[in-house]
C-alpha cells in the first residue's frame, strides 16, 4: 500500500442510531485511511453502513437519532471530532465536500446553477460575487458545460448534467477530499461513463483524495486504489483493489462476486448469497453474517471477529482467519 | 422449428404532449419463441417499458399489429382482451408501489384468481394460493403479511406469485431485480430461471443492466429512441456489436475486474435527445462517431444481417 502521508485517518469509528425499535449499530468499530491522492471504495449493499460512514466524516449524522459513540476522525493531524460548529463550517465545502447520489434532489431548485456554484466559492475564499460568479462559469466549463448556462435553472438540465453541476459545486473550493456517494447510480450507464472519465480526470489534476460510495463493483474496479467491503455496519474485507479482485477473502466478498452476472463470460446460474440482510436493530450474535455465511461454524454465532492482517495492507475481519 | 408465441410488427405508440407529439415507441418489430426470454435494453426514455405495456394492451398502440397465437389482439374487444389476458401477464419494476398497501399478500396474490373466478370455493383458492406462494419461496406465514412488512426481494416475489397465478404463457419483466441488492437481485434471477423451465414461461425482459439482461436472455433487442436499432442473440451481441450505439453502450459498463483486456471505452457525448418530434434520419445522429450526411437524411431500416441477426444503420459491416 501506500506509503503516502494520510489524508485522512479514521479509528474506531462507531456510530449508533437510537430509534423506538431499538439501537441500530450503524457502524461499527471501523478503521480505514486514505493517503493524498488516493481513492478508497466503500461497498455494500442497502443498509451497510456507506452512506452513514460519509455523514460521520462530514460531522452531519442527524442527533437525535444518531450518535457517534466512539472512533476518531483524524483529518488533516486533527480530530474532527468534537470540532465547534463554527470551525466544521470552514471545513465543509471547503477542505471536505460531498456528492450526493440523486441529482434530482440535491439542487436547489429555485436557484440558477451559477449562483450554486457561487454561493461556495462566496462563502469560503471571501470572494465579491462577481468575482465568484467568473469562477463558477470556469467550473461548468471544467465539468464540460458552456459556461454561459450559468444562469439556467437546474430543472433545464438532464440527470448526468445535474450530476455535473454537483460535482462543479463540491470541487469549486479545491477540496483536498471529495466524498461521492453513489454519484453516479441514478444515471444511465453511457452517462455514467461520462461522470466516471470526468471524476478520474479531475482527481489526477487536482491530486483530490476521493472516498467513492457504491455497491457496483466495476466501478471500483475503474476508479479505486483501495476498498473497504462493508456488512451491517462492519468493514469486513478491506485492502488494496488488485488484491480484492484477485484474492478476496471473506466469505460475504466471495458471496458478493459470484452474485453479479459475469458479462465477460457465461455462466448457467448465479450463486447468490442466501438469505437477507439482517435487521438493524437486531443483529445477530457474533459474525452478524454467520446466518448467511456458507462456511459458519457454531463459533461465529458467539464470538464477534477482530480484524486480522492476512498479509501487509489486507485485512479481513472472519473467524476462519483468527489463528 | 421453435414456436413463435408473440410477434410484433411495425408498433407505434405516440403520445400528445403540449410541446409537440412525443415518439415513445416508433415502429418496433420482434418475435419471441415459445419458452424464450427476449432481453430489452436502452437507457432512460428510450422507449422499452411503454413498449412493453403497449404488447400487453395496457397503453393502446398508434399503430402496428401485435399477433399472439397467430391472431392479431390489436382487433380484440374487451372482453375477448380479457381472456387474452390470462396468458399475458407483467412483473413491474417496483415492487414498493406496484403492491396495494391496504392488501395483504394472500389478497394480492389471490386477486387474480377472484377476478378471473377461477375457483368455486374459497378452499381450492387458498390452496391455490399457498401453492403459488411455495412456487416462488415465500412461507405460509407470510399470508397475512402486509407488503410494508416485507424486504423488496420478498416483495417482488410476491409480484411474481401474482403474475403466474392465471398460469399465464407470457410474461412481461419491467425491470424486475433494478430496486434489489445484488445479493437479492442474484436470488430473483435464478428462481425467474427456474420458473421458465418448469413452466415453459416466455418472458419480455426488460432491463437498463446490461449483464443481467445478458444473463437471462437468448436474443436482445437494444431500443434507441423508440427504435430497435440491433436485435440478435446474446452472444453475438456482447462478442461483435454492430450498431455504433450498441458498441458504445457495451464499452460503458464498468467490468469487475482486473487485468483482463477490457474493450475500448467510447465515450457518448451528449445526453439522449428528445422523443418529441425527432427528427429524420438516424435518431442517433447526433451522438454518433461514424456519422455522415446520409444518416441526417435517411432513416435506416432495421436490416437482416443472416443468422438472425438486426442492425438499423447505414454503414452496418462497413465499421471498425
Amino acid at each position: 500500500m501506500s506509503k503516502k502521508e494520510n489524508l485522512l485517518e479514521i479509528k474506531g469509528l462507531t456510530i449508533r442510531y437510537t430509534t423506538e425499535e431499538g439501537t441500530v449499530k450503524a457502524v461499527e468499530n471501523m478503521s480505514v485511511e486514505i493517503a493524498k491522492g488516493e481513492t478508497l471504495g466503500i461497498v455494500g449493499e442497502t443498509g451497510a453502513g456507506k452512506t452513514t460512514t460519509a455523514l460521520g466524516i462530514m460531522q452531519l449524522i442527524p442527533n437525535p437519532p444518531g450518535k457517534i459513540e466512539g472512533g476518531e476522525i483524524i483529518f488533516e493531524g486533527e480530530n474532527l471530532i468534537g470540532k465547534s460548529a463554527a470551525q466544521l463550517r470552514k471545513i465543509r465545502g471547503n477542505k471536505i465536500s460531498m456528492i450526493f447520489q440523486d441529482p434530482m434532489t440535491s439542487l436547489n431548485p429555485v436557484m440558477t446553477v451559477g449562483e450554486q456554484i457561487a454561493e461556495v466559492i462566496q462563502l469560503h475564499e471571501k470572494k465579491s460575487a462577481k468575482e465568484s460568479m467568473i469562477k463558477a462559469q470556469d467550473m461548468l466549463e471544467t465539468v464540460g458545460i458552456p459556461g454561459d448556462r450559468y444562469k439556467d435553472y437546474p430543472h433545464q438540465f438532464s440527470g448526468g448534467m445535474r450530476q455535473r453541476v454537483v460535482i462543479a459545486i463540491a470541487l469549486a473550493c479545491n477540496p483536498q477530499l471529495l466524498i461521492a456517494d453513489e454519484p453516479t447510480t441514478a444515471l444511465d450507464v453511457t452517462i455514467q461513463a461520462q461522470v466516471l472519465n470526468l471524476m478520474k480526470k479531475l482527481k489526477e489534476e487536482f491530486e483530490t483524495s476521493m472516498i467513492m460510495i457504491t455497491h457496483d463493483l466495476g466501478i471500483v474496479a475503474e476508479i479505486c486504489d483501495k476498498v473497504a467491503i462493508m456488512y451491517a455496519g462492519n468493514v469486513v474485507e478491506y485492502t488494496d483493489r488488485d488484491t480484492l479482485f484477485t484474492s478476496p477473502k471473506h466469505p460475504y466478498t466471495l458471496g458478493l462476486f459470484n452474485s453479479i452476472p459475469n458479462i465477460e463470460e457465461d455462466e448457467d446460474k448465479l450463486k447468490p448469497i442466501k438469505g437477507l440482510m439482517p435487521d438493524p436493530t437486531d443483529l445477530p450474535s457474533g459474525c452478524p453474517f454467520h446466518p448467511r455465511c456458507p462456511k459458519a461454524t457454531p463459533e461465529c454465532a458467539e464470538r464477534t471477529p477482530n480484524p486480522v492482517a492476512v498479509k501487509d495492507g489486507h485485512v479481513v475481519s472472519c473467524l476462519l482467519f483468527e489463528k | 422449428m421453435a414456436k413463435r408465441l408473440i410477434e410484433v410488427k411495425n408498433l407505434k405508440k405516440h403520445f400528445e404532449t403540449k410541446k409537440g407529439l412525443l415518439h415513445a415507441v416508433d415502429g418496433v418489430n420482434f418475435f419471441i419463441n415459445e419458452g424464450e426470454t427476449l432481453g430489452l435494453v436502452g437507457e432512460s426514455g428510450c422507449g422499452k417499458s411503454t413498449t412493453g405495456r403497449v404488447v400487453l394492451r395496457l397503453l393502446e398502440a398508434t399503430d402496428g399489429e401485435i399477433i399472439f397465437e397467430d391472431k392479431n389482439i390489436l382487433d380484440y374487444n374487451k372482453q375477448q382482451m380479457r381472456e387474452m389476458r390470462k396468458k399475458m401477464q407483467i412483473v413491474f419494476q417496483d415492487p414498493f408501489a406496484s403492491l396495494n398497501p391496504r392488501m395483504s399478500v394472500a389478497e394480492i396474490i389471490a386477486e387474480p384468481l377472484e377476478v378471473n373466478k377461477v375457483f368455486k370455493s374459497k378452499k381450492d383458492l387458498d390452496a391455490r394460493v399457498k401453492e403459488l406462494m411455495d412456487t416462488v419461496g415465500l412461507a405460509d406465514r407470510l399470508m397475512n403479511i402486509y407488503p410494508h412488512e416485507l424486504d423488496g426481494g420478498r416483495r417482488q416475489r410476491i409480484g411474481i406469485a401474482r403474475a403466474l397465478a392465471l398460469n399465464p404463457k407470457f410474461i412481461v419483466q419491467d425491470e424486475p431485480v433494478s430496486a434489489l441488492d445484488v445479493s437479492i437481485q442474484a436470488q430473483i434471477l435464478n428462481l425467474m430461471a427456474d420458473l421458465q423451465k418448469e413452466l415453459g414461461l416466455t418472458y419480455l425482459f426488460i432491463s437498463h443492466d446490461l449483464s443481467v439482461v445478458k444473463h437471462v436472455s437468448d436474443r436482445i433487442a437494444v431500443m434507441y429512441l423508440g427504435q430497435i436499432v440491433e436485435l440478435s442473440d446474446y452472444n453475438s451481441m456482447f462478442r461483435d456489436p454492430q450498431h455504433p450505439y450498441t458498441q458504445a453502450l457495451l464499452s460503458a459498463i464498468p467490468v469487475p475486474g482486473i487485468g483482463k483486456p477490457k474493450r475500448e471505452r467510447i465515450i457518448l457525448e451528449g445526453d439522449v435527445p428528445s422523443p418529441i418530434n425527432p427528427p429524420e434520419g438516424c435518431r442517433f445522429y447526433g451522438r454518433c462517431r461514424h456519422r455522415q450526411d446520409i444518416c441526417k437524411g435517411q432513416t435506416p431500416e432495421l436490416k437482416d444481417m443472416g443468422n438472425e441477426r438486426f442492425v438499423a444503420c447505414h454503414f452496418t459491416g462497413n465499421l471498425k
